[in-house]
């Protein structure tokens, strides 16, 4: 028995949202009585995985097949369920990511196993009994549920555990190979093409998003400069996603992205139901509205009454005094 | 064409959600329910698909009898027939079980559906639908276009998005923008009262998961206000009291 735990990698480095899925395997793998194994996937080398000990994880498995670094599910899979056969693994942890998501639900199929997505917190594990609480109704409310199969899957909700760090503790980084086939990579993309922009919004820590409030696509580069003053990725409301303001791909609320930032700025949104349920998880909530009746107020912790575009530049300046 | 879209019922997104005393039960009282937003998406996409290359739209959803007034919806909109498994959705694999046993039936070409439904927000039925059946999964898709026995799909990945070719068939679930949701005309209203809806029985009960109770997230302790003349000052108070810069 062993808890096994998904490392996405992009660009050399491993996610952070990885990082929080391999806090979250060796806190399981710990009240269980096991170790916790990982195994990466993605574009990354031997020497970036190795700091994966400071979260708790002792041993990570490596396939060097260059195929790789770009997701392929059928072979991703095919590594996972390798890698959880040779580690005898009874609990698989990922993040609940797209590809995570895509792994998940067909090993899960495979394995037998009981599969969670959308957890935001550590299970209650007691004798047989393993319960996780996992986001339901888009952000709305939590459910409790058992895991009844002997196997279990765990998809972790980003920034729902933070990242445990023992520091200069190290993981040996062991090669392993999955024995893969070019069929295994016969639905590999054609075309792969990253989104431009520094800071992804389902990875983000700090979010600036704006809405109709802006009155005009002419007026987002508050929404942009204030976001680059503090670090911050950029989204938006609905509304301004279908006129077209912006693309669709920022649009957060129950039917786009669901964030869950430590800081989640919203300028000239007034908070429509389905708006707040895709950020009702944010640690900090600001809103800036000129209506002070906006529903928004009754959500956040922090708001000021006013006009973006009077406000907005004073945030600026005052983001841009601080040091950093 | 064969064209499988499953559908699930779910609450309207305006929806204010909440639970019986003992927070077992989602209470339904006065709760609209609708065709789930993503499945919208995936229904309008194979219509227009079948509007271009021909065939049939097939809408397939599994739950109680208190569902048909959305498939009759989904006929509505221009669905051809439809399929009711009749059993109370209360697990992924559940679901996915029954999906993949009438998929395989009626030896679909192109098997859709929405990226997630907005109320259990599984986000696996998908993946399992297609490991149950043997053939791949595209999740989730923001454009579908099908040349011959050949789909091209743009999927979206964290960061950006992809651009895969598969075979037929396929699975394949939707989000937006990958088209215009359709509403219902006069004429597709009254079509769809005589168009054929099958109630069929379960097949196999197994569920790997059971929802042991509900809760709502904490309420917020109230908002602080900071004058729009000092607007800075709420830089300060996000660094110094809320620590979260």
């Amino acid at each position: 028995m062993s808890v096994l735990v998904v490392i996405e990698c992009a660009n050399g480095e491993v996610k952070k949202s990885s990082l929080e899925a391999a806090s979250y395997g060796s806190k399981v793998a710990s009240t269980l009585g096991t170790t916790a194994t990982a195994v990466a996937i993605g574009d990354v080398q031997a020497n970036a995985l190795t700091s994966l000990g400071e979260q708790g994880i002792t041993k990570v498995l490596l396939d060097n097949d260059s195929r790789l670094t770009n997701f392929v599910g059928a072979a991703y899979v095919k590594v996972i369920a390798a890698a959880a056969q040779q580690e005898n693994s009874s609990v698989i942890i990922a993040s609940n990511s797209n590809i995570g998501a895509a792994i998940g639900s067909r090993l899960a199929v495979q394995l037998g196993a009981s599969l969670a997505t959308n957890v935001v917190a550590y299970p209650e594990i007691s004798g047989s009994s393993f319960k996780v609480r996992r986001g339901v109704f888009s952000g709305k409310a939590f459910s409790d549920v058992e895991l009844t199969s002997d196997k279990k899957i765990i998809l972790v909700k980003k920034n729902a555990v933070d990242v445990e760090t023992s520091a200069g503790a190290t993981a040996n980084v062991e090669n392993f190979s999955a024995s893969l086939t070019d069929a295994d990579f016969a639905a590999a993309p054609k075309e792969t093409i990253k989104q431009s922009g520094d800071i992804l919004l389902t990875e983000a820590d700090l979010v600036v998003s704006g809405g109709r409030g802006l009155k005009g696509p002419e007026n987002w580069h508050l929404i942009e400069d204030l976001a680059k003053a503090l670090g911050a990725a950029t989204a938006c409301s609905k509304p301004v996603a279908d006129v077209g303001w912006r693309p669709h791909h920022e649009h957060v609320g129950q039917t786009g992205i669901t964030v869950s930032p430590n800081l989640y700025i919203a300028v000239g949104i007034s908070g429509a139901i389905q708006h707040l349920a895709g950020v009702n998880s944010s640690k900090v909530i600001v809103v800036i509205n000129k209506d002070p009746e906006a529903p928004f107020f009754k959500a956040a912790d922090y708001g000021i009454v006013g006009d973006a575009t009077e406000v907005v530049p004073k945030l600026i300046e005052a983001a841009k005094a601080l040091d950093k | 064409m064969k064209f499988l879209v499953c559908i699930s019922n779910v609450p309207d997104t305006t929806t204010k959600i909440t639970f019986s005393g003992d927070g077992k039960e989602f209470n339904t009282a006065g709760v609209q329910f609708v065709i789930n937003p993503y499945d919208e998406y995936a229904l309008t996409r194979a219509i227009e698909l079948k509007e271009a290359l021909g065939g049939t739209v097939t809408v397939l959803n599994v739950g109680e009898a208190d569902t048909e007034p959305n498939i009759r919806k989904a006929l509505a909109i221009g669905a051809d027939d439809a399929i009711r498994v009749n059993i109370k959705p209360t697990d992924a694999f559940l679901v996915s079980t029954q999906i993949a046993h009438y998929a395989k039936e009626g030896g679909y070409d192109l098997i859709l559906m929405g990226r997630e439904s907005i109320d259990y927000n599984g986000f696996q039925v998908h993946g399992m639908v297609g490991e149950l059946l043997g053939i791949p999964t595209i999740a989730p898709a923001m454009k579908l276009d099908i040349n011959g026995t050949t789909a091209t799909v743009e999927r979206e990945i964290e960061g950006g998005k992809e651009i895969i070719e598969a075979s037929l068939p396929l699975v394949v679930s939707a989000q937006q923008p990958m088209t215009e949701p359709r509403i219902p005309n006069m004429r597709g209203i009254m079509t769809a009262r005589t168009k054929p809806l099958q109630v069929v029985e379960a097949v196999g009960q197994e569920a790997k998961t059971q929802v042991q109770g509900y809760q709502l997230p904490p309420a917020k302790s109230g908002v602080k206000m900071i004058d729009a003349e000092n607007a800075g000052d709420l830089i300060k108070l996000l660094r110094n009291e809320a620590k979260v810069l």
